[in-house]
């Protein structure tokens, strides 16, 4: 795809490349708001999928022959495009994963593996299970300390408070980009260059971040950057880590297998370079492809009218909620993404999203796995609206009507 | 009645409605009309966590027949524990460890006791049938199964 020429921006188009989107849940039209959750897949990367398992599958850097010379060129033109759109220095820095979860442990493994007893780790109050767990791992582990940034009410990171937690005794700071259950944009970028002030290292949780605006890891000068590929239209288990080239040649390698060596003898293995070091076996290879397919499919769009869109849709849709008594938004950040988290007084989340399921309406509900988030709002869980760019006004009326009808049932 | 009759009744029950939302109106009503646990019994030993909705669970044993009394957060999620109380209640503990509850199929809502759905059901009913279970090797009718 030329990404020179930006391709219009026309909602009902983008809709057309989207087939889950044309379907009906309960004989009603399916109106899909968990975006935040997993993305749907545009028929490119559909038809990405269909070829390389219909045509060009083969494993993937060792065969001489025709179909293993293919599918290896096209893994690694993808490592390319990947690393030209983050604006990575070089596809040497650009490790698949699994997902953003893989790509935080991978860090949590192998960097922490650098880290000694009493160094720390910041990670903020609105991190998702996996910025979590992972660093609790470590710190069980080696004896470092995990320490909290709080936020306030409106679900903003304190900066005052992240300022005092920094030391030079603060070797990593493990933050999200954009928060999942409030839909705060954190400023990361400022955030970065405090951390670096004291020598600490910044990985950013960009699971939610990918799909709504522009990443360039060199403006933003992070250490890591993780996201998943099935939040951004491309396959499940795939994903990102990307690493700053000199941090990730100190770091050990991960797990140990095919492809990460140099050589193998039972005295001694010499590891493999950047980035196969980290990745041992055969990859996802149709997985990584597509998500270089999928990023292509949204490089045809200027993200600035993505993110124009998606804004109004989530202005919008918390406007029309907040008409109603006793319903309170979660998540009051003026800088916001397209997440509208909600809770009715009186009301379960899991009841509003039974009857929401059967009006056709796809959301989440729960403490979308940051129960420590939850705690410090005091509430069971959230009902969360999470669009995309192929959502439309039209939807977000049919969604309030249903909201309206649940209400007055649960009332 | 039996434990057989009781589901065949909700099955009829339920036969009257043919659209979703007005089941779930129903079920909402049913979770409504039960205040099925008393508030000093919702103990921390006495939660089956859900991912989604809390439930508690209180199950005694005596004059050779269980009872439950049970409650959740979420009211859905309550509506349907007093269908299956209605059909588990006040039962022999032997028919209760081998009973197949269809009923909640027949009437459309075994997604919400499928193990993935995580609103406390599923192990609710693994709960009560346990309770039977302990209830029957016990020769002490008055002890708290």
């Amino acid at each position: 795809m030329d990404s020179t020429i930006k391709r219009k921006f026309s909602v009902r188009e983008i809709r057309e490349d989207f087939p889950a989107l044309r379907q009906t849940i309960y004989g009603k039209n399916l109106i899909y708001f968990d975006n935040g959750a997993t993305s749907q897949k545009p028929q490119y990367v559909l038809d990405a999928i269909n070829q390389y398992y219909s045509k060009d599958n083969a494993n993937i850097h060792r065969g001489v022959h025709h179909l293993s010379q293919k599918a290896t060129s096209e893994y690694e033109a993808s490592r390319k495009f990947i690393a030209a759109y983050l604006n990575a220095k070089s596809s040497d820095e650009i490790i698949f994963t699994k997902g953003t979860t893989d790509g935080i442990n991978l860090v949590a493994s192998s960097f922490g593996h650098l880290l000694n007893a009493g160094e720390e780790i910041l990670i903020s109050a609105m991190e998702h299970h996996s910025n979590i767990v992972p660093w609790q791992m470590l710190c069980e582990r080696k004896g470092c300390v995990l320490k909290v940034i709080p936020i306030n009410k409106k679900g903003e990171i304190i900066q005052d408070e992240y300022e005092k937690l920094l030391s030079s005794k603060t070797k990593l700071v493990a933050v999200t980009h954009i928060s999942n259950s409030l839909g705060t944009i954190n400023p990361i970028k400022e955030m970065i260059q405090k951390a670096h002030v004291v020598g600490a290292k910044v990985l950013i949780d960009g699971a939610q971040s990918i799909q709504h605006d522009k990443i360039d890891v060199k403006d933003l000068d992070c250490d890591f950057f993780v996201f998943s590929g099935h939040k951004v239209f491309g396959p499940t288990g795939i994903g990102v880590l990307y690493g700053k080239e000199a941090l990730l040649d100190r770091m050990p390698p991960y797990q140990g297998g095919g492809d990460m060596i140099l050589k193998v003898t039972f005295d001694k293995t010499t590891y493999n370079e950047l980035p196969y070091k980290f990745e041992a076996g055969t990859p996802h290879i149709a997985g990584g492809i597509c998500l270089g397919k999928a990023l292509e499919y949204l490089n045809q769009f200027d993200i600035e009218s993505i993110k124009k869109h998606e804004t109004e849709l989530a202005d919008y849709a918390q406007d029309l909620l907040l008409t109603f008594e006793d319903m309170n938004i979660i998540g009051e950040s003026k800088k916001k993404t397209s997440v509208v988290s909600f809770i009715v007084d009186g009301i379960h989340p899991f009841d509003m999203g039974t009857l929401l399921d059967k009006q056709g309406i796809a959301v989440r509900t729960g403490h979308h796995c940051t129960q420590p988030l939850m705690d410090f709002y005091k509430i069971p869980g959230t009902v969360r609206a999470s669009f995309a760019f192929y959502n439309t006004k039209e939807e977000i009326d049919t969604f309030i009507a249903a909201v309206e009808k649940s209400i007055g049932m649960l009332k | 009645m039996t434990l057989e009759e009781k589901q065949k009744e909700i099955v009829e029950d339920f036969a009257i409605y043919d659209d979703w939302m007005e089941k779930y109106e129903y079920i909402i009503e049913l979770g409504r009309d039960l205040p099925i646990i008393e508030e000093e019994k919702k103990t921390k030993d006495r939660i089956i966590e859900g991912c989604q909705s809390q439930v508690w669970l209180d199950s005694s044993f005596a004059d050779g027949k269980m009872h439950f009394k049970a409650d959740s957060d979420a009211i859905i999620t309550k509506g349907i524990i007093g269908l299956l109380i209605r059909v588990l209640d006040d039962e022999k503990p032997e028919d209760i460890a081998k009973c197949d509850l269809h009923f909640i199929q027949e009437i459309g809502l075994h997604e919400h006791l499928s193990p993935t759905r995580s609103n406390g059901l599923a192990s609710m009913v693994k709960k009560m049938k346990m309770s039977a279970l302990k209830a029957l090797t016990t020769n002490d009718s008055e002890q708290k199964a």
